[in-house]
């Protein structure tokens, strides 16, 4: 019993992880269906700018530091997206497998200015104190950056959801993606929608790197380790869906824990990829599909 | 050996479908440092190579992408020599010339690398690599043209090419050792293993579990995760149900800051569960945070705290050089070391023929900073003393344990009993 809560609450942990660095692809990847290599390095960034505000305010304030690492990361990671987006993807639209390419090489560029500016070792962020230990339930011991990070999800797709659901702007955005052709002569300006996604989805993926910088590594390559597993999320869980991208954490993370309780951590890498290529032939439009109400498909 | 492979397999396959634009970029943004070397080809080496005043050599190690990490420490340490020995008159009067190739973390890049820096630049000696992978991509460049790789970390052993001086530790050097001191010091009786899913570790593991056989150690557990796993928190919970009395860790690369991180914040440390880990150095420790590691123990056969005046002088010229916050740490020094050695040989041959210059190597003798090494007549590894280390708060690890005098390199273990069936 105790071995099944343990591991109910990694494989929940894990889907909060997953579901961090995959929110912000929802828009990008989900929506836009640019495929942003660089989602990688804005999470990177996130991490980075927690580690400077760290330094910067010392370790006296580590509480403090950390709580504002979250809206900076999420502005400072925004604006490189929304570079990125100015710079280069909006003279890609339409064209996912350049923007593949192109952000692929944009990704390698902001991984070298990391290892420029921050040297190519690892660098150190300290959890906030009160982040330290954890929190015993029946005999197993919930740690509580990792009801952080589970608190910081939660509240994210809160947040998420009621942008989308009830704001002008989030309206705006489900009719671009819904119509894209229809929006525009209904008068929404649809370049300026596809900004303003860019900058949240990007702005995300800092956020993420916040987050993460509790349980992993900062470094250089940091974005390397958690983009597939972004991608897979978006589309297991269905392009732009948010319902869709929850699930799909859920059954990846818990599918990741079991399936490595009873076997070992390589194949449970393995045997996840395997369960999503076959539920990929049996739905490869993911989870939970857009109803779409124009006639291009 | 491999200590800090980094990324992941995914990043990895990653790499693969996407090797055209990820090559082209990284190529452009670190190439090679000497565009201007000449050309020409004939038999002597010196004459042929530098007619002028200088000896070009290689650097070869990743300086982009994952394994960046770790290997732009090893190649500051190498060019520091370089410049040391440049400034104090070179070597055979003439000033060595390095030439600066990023392997890119991708092992076909470092034997394309290996063989332009052979035959486009003429060097005398190349000094690269770091994972075991990729001085495998290279062993077949080296031996084909003839030509001498110094190979600057430790390593699973099984190997003794005769172009490759290897400047690292081998197994009997660094994990028995280690072993030795869990047996000893620590009374392990119950082992558990926690290591990365490649050829280091499995090949570690292996021997590691002959010895405990032969010691009366239980080994309770064997966990591999990928390379570039970024989550422990099952392992650690397996860890946790069999109760060992230790844990032995070659976890590698990036990875070792998540089970580092994910250790503590599963409620263990040092106290109650002690681990020793033979891939993490100073250099990492930084990244890891010193309250994740602080108390546990480690393996290697140099710190930063080595006593030593060559050690000191070492250490200063390394941070005066690079940065007060910069540390060294065990494959740093072996780079170090590696160049001195190469030019010591060069300055006995009176020549850089790779023949005489590995005629001249047997038996050589450098006070390193670790102490006094020598290479070893008959595999080209170099004698070393291990030494155990215990981290302390501020992130540097003292000595409390070893060898306590240099032990002979022994790649195939050929002189111990339970090891006759690896």
């Amino acid at each position: 019993m105790q071995v099944i809560l343990n591991q109910l609450f990694v494989g929940l942990s894990i889907a909060s992880i997953l579901l961090l660095v995959a929110l912000g692809l929802t828009f990008t990847f989900g929506q836009m269906n640019v495929i942003n290599m660089a989602h990688g390095e804005f999470i990177m960034a996130g991490a980075y700018t927690t580690y400077l505000l760290q330094t910067a305010l010392g370790t006296g304030l580590i509480t403090l530091s950390f709580g504002l690492a979250l809206p900076v990361a999420f502005l400072v990671a925004g604006t490189l997206g929304l570079i990125l987006e100015f710079l280069v993807i909006r003279r890609l639209y339409g064209r996912p497998l350049d923007t593949l390419l192109v952000t692929w090489g944009v990704g390698l560029m902001l991984q070298q200015l990391a290892r420029d500016l921050f040297g190519a070792q690892n660098v150190n962020v300290d959890a906030p104190t009160f982040l330290d230990g954890g929190l015993g339930v029946a005999g197993v011991t919930l740690s509580y950056p990792r009801l952080f990070i589970i608190a910081v999800v939660v509240l994210v797709v809160i947040a998420i959801a009621s942008y989308m659901q009830r704001t002008p702007a989030g309206r705006r955005m489900r009719a671009v993606m819904q119509n894209r052709p229809l929006a525009s002569v209904s008068g929404v300006r649809t370049t300026r929608v596809d900004r303003t996604t860019f900058f949240i989805g990007s702005g995300l993926a800092g956020l993420a790197g916040v987050g993460i910088t509790l349980l992993g590594p900062v470094g250089p390559t940091l974005g390397l380790a958690y983009i597939i597993d972004a991608f897979l999320v978006v589309i297991v869980g269905g392009l732009g869906q948010l319902r869709g991208a929850i699930l799909a954490a859920l059954a990846l993370g818990m599918a990741n824990s079991f399936i490595e309780y009873n076997t070992t951590s390589s194949v449970a890498k393995a045997g996840v990829f395997l369960l999503i290529v076959l539920f990929l032939q049996w739905r490869p439009q993911g989870l939970v599909v857009q109803q779409r109400r124009g006639l291009a498909s | 050996m491999d200590r800090r492979i980094l990324g992941s397999g995914r990043a990895g396959r990653r790499c693969l479908a996407l090797t055209g634009a990820a090559l082209a970029l990284a190529v452009a943004g670190c190439g090679s440092e000497d565009s201007s070397a000449p050309a020409a080809g004939a038999a002597d080496p010196i004459t042929s190579a530098s007619p002028g005043t200088t000896i070009p050599v290689g650097i070869l190690h990743s300086l982009s992408s994952f394994m960046a990490i770790s290997e732009v420490s090893v190649k500051d340490a190498e060019l520091l020599a370089i410049d040391e020995i440049n400034k104090a008159g070179g070597v055979l009067g003439k000033q060595i010339k390095p030439v600066v190739e990023d392997g890119a973390s991708d092992w076909p890049t470092f034997a394309e690398k290996a063989q332009k820096l052979i035959s486009k630049d003429k060097v005398a000696a190349t000094f690269g690599g770091w994972t075991s992978a990729s001085r495998k991509a290279m062993l077949p460049v080296f031996e084909r043209n003839k030509s001498l790789l110094y190979y600057p970390v430790q390593y699973e052993g099984l190997e003794s090419s005769p172009y490759i001086f290897y400047t690292g530790a081998t197994t009997n050097q660094q994990i028995i050792p280690g072993l030795e001191y869990l047996k000893e010091e620590l009374k392990v009786k119950r082992l558990f293993l926690v290591g990365s899913d490649y050829v280091f570790p499995r090949t570690a593991n292996k021997e590691i579990k002959a010895w405990a056989k032969a010691n009366g150690m239980e080994i309770v557990g064997e966990e591999y995760s990928p390379l570039g796993n970024t989550d422990y928190a099952t392992t650690i919970n397996k860890v946790k149900e069999a109760d060992p009395d230790a844990v032995f860790q070659t976890i590698n690369g990036d990875s070792n800051v998540a089970f580092w991180k994910q250790f503590t914040d599963a409620g263990l440390n040092a106290e109650k569960l002690p681990v020793i880990s033979v891939s993490t150095a100073e250099d990492e420790v930084r990244g890891v945070g010193i309250k994740n590691i602080v108390g546990q123990y480690v393996a290697w056969n140099y710190y930063q705290t080595t006593k030593g005046a060559a050690n000191e002088k070492f250490v200063k010229a390394f941070k005066a050089r690079y940065g007060k916050d910069r540390v060294t740490d065990d494959p740093i020094e072996a780079g170090y070391v590696a160049v001195y050695l190469w030019a010591m040989a060069v300055e006995k041959a009176g020549t850089t023929d790779v023949e005489k210059v590995k005629a001249a190597s047997k038996g050589l003798e450098f006070d390193a900073p670790e102490g006094k090494v020598t290479i070893d007549d008959s595999n080209q590894h170099i004698f070393k003393t291990a030494r155990i280390g215990k981290l302390r708060p501020d992130g540097l690890i003292d000595e409390v344990g070893g060898s306590g005098k240099p032990i002979k390199p022994d790649p195939y273990l050929k002189t111990y009993s339970w090891a006759k069936d690896l």
